[in-house]
């Protein structure tokens, strides 16, 4: 495995551990972190500062029976969450966004197919299989759009992705990632709001149909 | 560029360790654990009830105080300190003192709960690394680590009142991602300069445990 070149903007890293990100970055920058030490690392330091800040912060007295009342909970029996382990190329975070379940890939024309694992007027998670040498099809987004290479590898106008890397994309950004030839590239693509691929449309409408 | 002057002597916790050689000279040097670690490792390794009454002596005034900054009601807030708690008990065997600051990994606790209620779906998580059980602890890197998170403190401490007022506000979730990235105030440069070792030495760390 080549390494991981593309990483997580600081401002998104502070923002992801403050929990501030939209749920659909964060499924994202979860997964990046879980193959990315670097980012690991630099997530730590984060949680440090937000730890720095905690203990800094002024005192409220908890009511006196709070202490009693959780001690004695300490042997109610729980149950523990669920732990969603890597599977193959997908990390965690994407085991857990699909619920454990296997990819329900759903044909998207030339090749092309998508797993919408979450979409509501927040932002949308899929993930999406491009075969060799064959383009991400056209798509129009608003506002931000990360995407989370799992196998293979796309270049566009900014570089080339390889398992791993993380492009974020806003809407100033115009770029065609292409898979490489090889393998196909089956990535995560999370967005902060609708995301609608006009692939039924005649390329030439395209521009049209472009927010 | 930096060279780690590491003590590699290894050494059980709560023995006195010589202070490794320091890079600047510090106020003063830590040559034991802090109270909050020997607490946590007594709960993690003993589930010992005394020092997880410590903890929350400690953190659940700090942890009220925090949640309510954050927007919360008092009553809210006492319940989030209840989950918490509960979860740093539960959950103890997650705890390395290798890779956090007690401080650190409550923090994290705290926002996840915060959201896992305000959006009744689980923050995504990064896989955890699995420690290697046989490991005998490393003093010198957990001392280390409380060291810098003490110098964290201190950049904290000599920030200009509004500069401090921004990061608070970034960690405790008031900005979104784009404001963190655009906020001309927050020195995000200045703490990762300082956190700039802790970085190094957390990375140091993760690579061992990420193949």
């Amino acid at each position: 495995m080549s390494a991981i070149t593309h990483h997580v903007p600081d401002a998104i890293l502070a923002a992801y551990a403050a929990g501030s990100l939209p749920q659909a970055f964060a499924v994202a920058v979860a997964s990046h972190v879980s193959l990315c030490a670097h980012c690991r690392a630099a997530l730590e330091a984060h949680q440090a500062v937000g730890g720095v800040i905690l203990e800094d912060t002024e005192a409220v007295a908890v009511s006196s029976s709070l202490r009693n009342s959780i001690l004695d909970q300490l042997d109610v029996p729980f149950t523990p969450e669920p732990v969603y382990e890597r599977n193959g190329i997908y990390p965690g975070p994407v085991i857990e966004a699909m619920q454990g379940r296997a990819p329900r890939w759903k044909k998207l024309g030339m090749g092309v197919r998508q797993d919408i694992l979450s979409a509501d007027a927040q932002g949308s998670v899929r993930l999406l299989y491009i075969p060799p040498g064959q383009a991400v099809p056209d798509h129009s987004h608003n506002g931000l759009e990360m995407t989370l290479v799992l196998h293979g590898s796309f270049s566009d106008e900014t570089g080339r992705f390889g398992v791993g890397d993380l492009e974020i994309a806003d809407e100033t950004v115009e770029h065609t990632p292409v898979a490489d030839p090889g393998a196909a590239c089956i990535c995560l693509a999370a967005t902060d709001a609708r995301l609608r691929f006009n692939a039924l449309v005649p390329r030439l409408l395209q521009p049209l149909f472009r927010i | 560029m930096l060279t780690q002057t590491i003590d590699l002597q290894k050494l059980v916790k709560s023995e006195k360790v010589t202070p490794r050689r320091e890079r600047k000279p510090v106020s003063q040097v830590k040559t034991e654990y802090s109270n909050e670690t020997i607490w946590m490792l007594a709960v993690r390794d003993d589930r010992d009830r005394g020092a997880f009454a410590a903890l929350f002596d400690h953190f659940a005034p700090r942890l009220k105080g925090f949640i309510i900054k954050g927007g919360a009601s008092p009553q809210q807030a006492e319940e989030i300190v209840q989950d918490v708690m509960l979860t740093i008990w539960r959950k103890a065997d997650m705890f390395d003192p290798h890779r956090a600051q007690v401080s650190a990994w409550v923090y994290q606790i705290a926002r996840n709960r915060r959201i896992d209620i305000a959006r009744k779906e689980n923050r995504p998580m990064p896989e955890a690394l699995k420690e290697e059980p046989e490991l005998e602890p490393d003093a010198s890197q957990i001392l280390g680590l409380e060291q810098e998170t003490t110098q964290l403190k201190c950049a904290l401490a000599a920030l200009k009142p509004e500069q401090r007022e921004v990061i608070e506000k970034a960690y405790l979730g008031e900005l979104t991602h784009q404001e963190i990235s655009t906020q001309t105030g927050l020195p995000l440069g200045t703490i990762k300069s300082r956190i700039r070792l802790g970085l190094q030495r957390l990375r140091h760390e993760l690579k061992d445990l990420t193949q």
